[in-house]
């Protein structure tokens, strides 16, 4: 993975004074709230319904076991032994003091760690496929494009002071991970009939309150143009993106209002115009950064692994696991393990310090040193001998992190919701909670099927609940918790956004209703192989709505 | 107006004209733009050097055409938020090779200086206290190391430009 | 509508509630009930001095509903906010109580 050389450190060193200089003048008086916020929001610090909240970012999702290692460290010295992995590829803790805040910023710079642009109206943490650089699909490796992105976008000048957030993610993989397409900007690393590598660029994609999904702006970029060409979208929205309304004020908007051609006239004028060249990307460049990530010299092993069959003849709740974590990997005789961090019953996205440190381990021993972190809140262990599994599956059932339900219904995606956020309308985790204990029963999971269940306590969406296949936002009315359910969302290459089935559900019954939704799938789809996505988009929402309405008049579904 | 430039505050040789306020063409006045569009014929027969202030949201095409007429560009930042004097700023200096004075306006504050130096301002009017304070120490706040190329800031040998540019 | 004054202190964010002797104390039992909107108003006078020396910070009134001795706040925000996350029994205010 990439390692900081001098000036990279020396960078990280620099902001870290900087900002430490800034939490002093704070505390002492110098600086007024008001002035200070712009600050700490641009070094991660946000100021949550109980404390302070630090945001660290793990760009493009990779970590090595010493990252986490201090990650784990850092939830134990500073906070209450545990951080919460979110769908931005960051962490967060929940209770630091801002006192401690350098100290702590200190620690991570130690580890080639940051909190730079987790937050603030900046170019933000840049997300990748947490699959990069093992999936069987892959073209190409998009974290060294990401790491171009990273540092070219950092601490920019021109860019700082932007209209609100701006949010980049690449896919190097058809099957998009990344959800690019909700994104301000996503990039898909695609091959051009002449076999050349490039991007098909999309723009004004975003979730929040006006959720809506990118537009292709591009169908080729040459990768040379990658860091001109993100100029030259920022640019424009910089200068042309409204700053009167805070909620108008996403890059999604603007192309919404300008026109999606207009925009793109004005992007390719302002590529064409800026004729200096200075931002070309040379091939030696993305080949110096690409080495860092080089794959791990993999040594050769068969496809089938013996010892991996043996203990799934004789093991259940492994062949379970084995069945449902482990993704093809390019190489054989290895796969990409996905650790859930969704224990039935609990915190979507939450990890120990004990669970941190356990992974950094057999990262260490069995998984080449790499750890990823999806946008689903879930680790990952990108190149994990199958021979090995029955070793990583018995430690990692030994700290309660062998639950096997990647992909399936109790594998949710949460936002912190009331418990946690000063914006919430309504508490999301405790739903993820209790529906993933309806839903506890491994074999009824694995008959539904794949299943992307997605809440968010209010309208800003953090969990993603548009392209959940089922959807859940929180509301207040009344002074009560409702729930909004979303029907036919999805965030991968077929980007859709869900359908509202109608009023909302209160917090004591929305689980049923989700039962509801699910055995009306059960019901109605064509084959046991139908998923649910495919199910809904061919029948649509009529009977669903049919059997969440309606079974309180007596009608029978 | 205290006005910060080249390391420290100086004497303002420049006087600007509010909005709507009447006055006869002379030298080193600052105006609107929509005013100097409108009497341009006065101020061109005087060959007084003269300075425009720019609200933003006005596009730099407005303006590009007379762009040697102007000895002085002040870029009104009316939020210390609002950042889109920071593209204009470059593209007056990169793209259209600005060579007069680039002034910031409005509300400056310490913690933007750097910034804005950085993509071409060179002077700025400051009227928060706390910031006079600061660059009356000398201090200008900010990184030493920098991942993209200032304006008028040579590429370093061997980086790539884009890439990395120590701090002067 | 009774109501109390709580903020978050500066130095490490931890939610405060007003005592009556202007002290920023952890707990809401310890803080002052205002009856009404003229004691609200009256007491955040006085707290803009807090402010300005840059002790607390995100001052708001809430309300809270009193039986007894007991003071509870009216909405679920607020009670989080006094007692800590619902998910984590044993994080927040809660735990000492
Ligand atoms: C806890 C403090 C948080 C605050 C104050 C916060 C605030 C916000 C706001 C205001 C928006 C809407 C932006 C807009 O539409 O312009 C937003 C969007 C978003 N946030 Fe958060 N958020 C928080 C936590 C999280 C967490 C924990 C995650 C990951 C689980 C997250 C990921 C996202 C994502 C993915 C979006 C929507 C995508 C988009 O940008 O359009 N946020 N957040
Ligand atoms: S969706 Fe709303 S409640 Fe959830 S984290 Fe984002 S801002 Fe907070």
């Amino acid at each position: 993975m990439y390692r900081y050389d001098e000036f990279d450190a020396a960078f990280v060193a620099d902001r870290l004074n900087q900002f430490s200089d800034q939490v002093q003048r704070r505390l002492s008086g110098e600086l007024t709230e008001e002035q200070f916020r712009i600050h700490r929001l641009m070094n991660g610090v946000y100021l949550q319904l109980h404390a302070y909240m630090l945001r660290i970012a793990i760009p493009y999702g990779t970590l090595s076991p010493r990252q986490l290692r201090k990650l784990a460290h850092i939830a134990r010295r500073y906070d209450k032994g545990f951080g919460h992995f979110t769908t931005r590829q960051n962490i967060q803790f929940n209770w630091p003091a801002l006192k401690d805040i350098p100290e702590i910023l200190g620690e991570l710079a130690s580890v080639e760690m940051h909190a730079i642009q987790t937050s603030g109206n900046c170019i933000r943490n840049v997300t990748a496929d947490h699959f990069a650089g093992a999936a069987a699909d892959e073209i190409e490796d998009p974290r060294p494009y990401a790491e171009i992105l990273r540092q070219w976008s950092s601490i920019h000048p021109e860019f700082t002071y932007l209209p609100r957030k701006f949010k980049l993610a690449l896919s190097g993989s058809p099957h998009d991970r990344a959800a690019i397409q909700v994104h301000d900007i996503g990039y898909q690393l695609v091959k051009n009939d002449k076999g050349e590598t490039g991007f098909a660029v999309y723009v004004g994609g975003g979730l929040g309150r006006t959720p809506m999904v990118g537009h292709k702006i591009r169908d080729f970029l040459p990768t040379k143009d990658l860091l001109a060409y993100t100029q030259a979208i920022v640019r424009v929205y910089n200068l042309e993106g409204r700053r009167d309304n805070k909620y108008k004020a996403r890059i999604k908007i603007l192309v919404h209002e300008k026109g999606f051609e207009a925009m793109r006239a004005a992007v390719e004028a302002e590529f064409e115009a800026d004729k200096s060249e200075l931002l070309a990307l040379p091939q030696s460049e993305v080949e110096r950064i690409s080495a860092y990530f080089a794959p791990p010299a993999l040594p050769e092993r068969a496809a089938q692994s013996q010892a991996l069959e043996t203990r799934r003849a004789s093991d259940h709740a492994f062949a379970a696991f084995v069945d449902v974590n482990v993704s093809k990997h390019r190489q054989a005789g290895y796969g990409l393990l996905t650790i859930s961090l969704k224990p039935i019953g609990g915190i979507p996205g939450d990890a120990t310090a004990e669970q941190m440190e356990l992974v950094a381990e057999l990262a260490e021993k069995f998984g080449h040193d790499e750890i990823r972190v999806s946008h689903e809140q879930n680790l990952v262990l990108p190149h994990v001998a199958l021979d090995d599994l029955p070793a990583v599956y018995d430690a990692l059932a030994a700290q309660g992190l062998a639950t096997a339900n990647a992909g399936l219904i109790s594998d949710i995606i949460s936002c912190p919701g009331m418990d946690y956020c000063s914006l919430a309308t309504a508490r999301s985790i405790p739903v993820a909670q209790r529906i993933s204990e309806r839903f506890a029963d491994g074999p009824r999971a694995k008959d539904i099927g794949g299943m992307k269940i997605k809440i968010s306590g209010c309208i800003n969406a953090c969990g993603h609940h548009h392209v959940g296949h089922i959807g859940i936002l929180g509301l207040e009315r009344k002074g009560v918790e409702t729930y909004q359910l979303t029907l036919g969302g999805s965030g991968d290459e077929s980007c859709t956004l869900g359908d509202i089935t109608g009023p909302g559900f209160s917090y004591e019954d929305v689980v049923d209703a989700i039962e509801t939704v699910v055995d009306t799938y059960i019901g109605l789809r064509s084959t046991p192989d139908e998923d649910f996505l495919s199910a809904y988009r061919r029948v649509g929402m009529a009977p669903f709505k049919k059997a969440l309405y309606e079974r309180d008049s007596g009608s029978e579904i | 107006m205290p006005l910060y430039k080249n390391g420290s505050f100086v004497q303002d040789q420049w006087t600007t004209i509010p909005e709507g306020e009447a006055m006869s063409p002379a030298g080193h006045v600052i105006v609107p733009l929509t005013w100097w569009q409108a009497e341009r014929q006065a101020f061109d027969d005087s060959h007084v050097p003269i300075g425009v202030r720019i609200d933003p949201g006005i596009a730099i095409d407005d303006f590009i055409a007379d762009l040697s007429r102007f000895a002085l560009i002040a870029l009104v930042i009316p939020k210390f938020q609002d950042g889109r004097a920071y593209s204009t700023a470059r593209l007056l200096r990169e793209r259209h090779g600005f060579k007069g004075e680039l002034r910031a306006v409005g509300e400056v504050l310490i913690d933007q200086i750097q910034p804005m130096l950085r993509c071409g301002f060179d002077a700025f009017e400051i009227t928060d206290p706390v910031t006079q304070a600061a660059l009356e120490t000398g201090r200008v706040p900010g990184v030493t190391h920098f991942y993209q190329p200032g304006v008028n800031e040579a590429p370093k040998a061997g980086a790539r430009p884009w890439l990395r540019q120590a701090g002067r | 509508m009774s109501q109390v004054i709580s903020a978050n202190r500066l130095s490490d964010g931890i939610v405060v509630f007003r005592a009556s002797n202007g002290a920023w104390v952890e707990q809401l039992r310890d803080a002052e009930i205002l009856p009404d909107s003229v004691a609200v108003k009256a007491a955040l006078d006085l707290v803009e001095l807090d402010i300005k020396a840059n002790h607390v910070i995100e001052v708001a009134a809430f309300d809270v509903a009193v039986k007894g001795d007991h003071v509870e706040p009216v909405h679920l925000r607020d009670k989080i906010r006094a007692k800590g996350p619902t998910i984590h029994p044993g994080h927040g205010k809660q735990a000492a109580l």
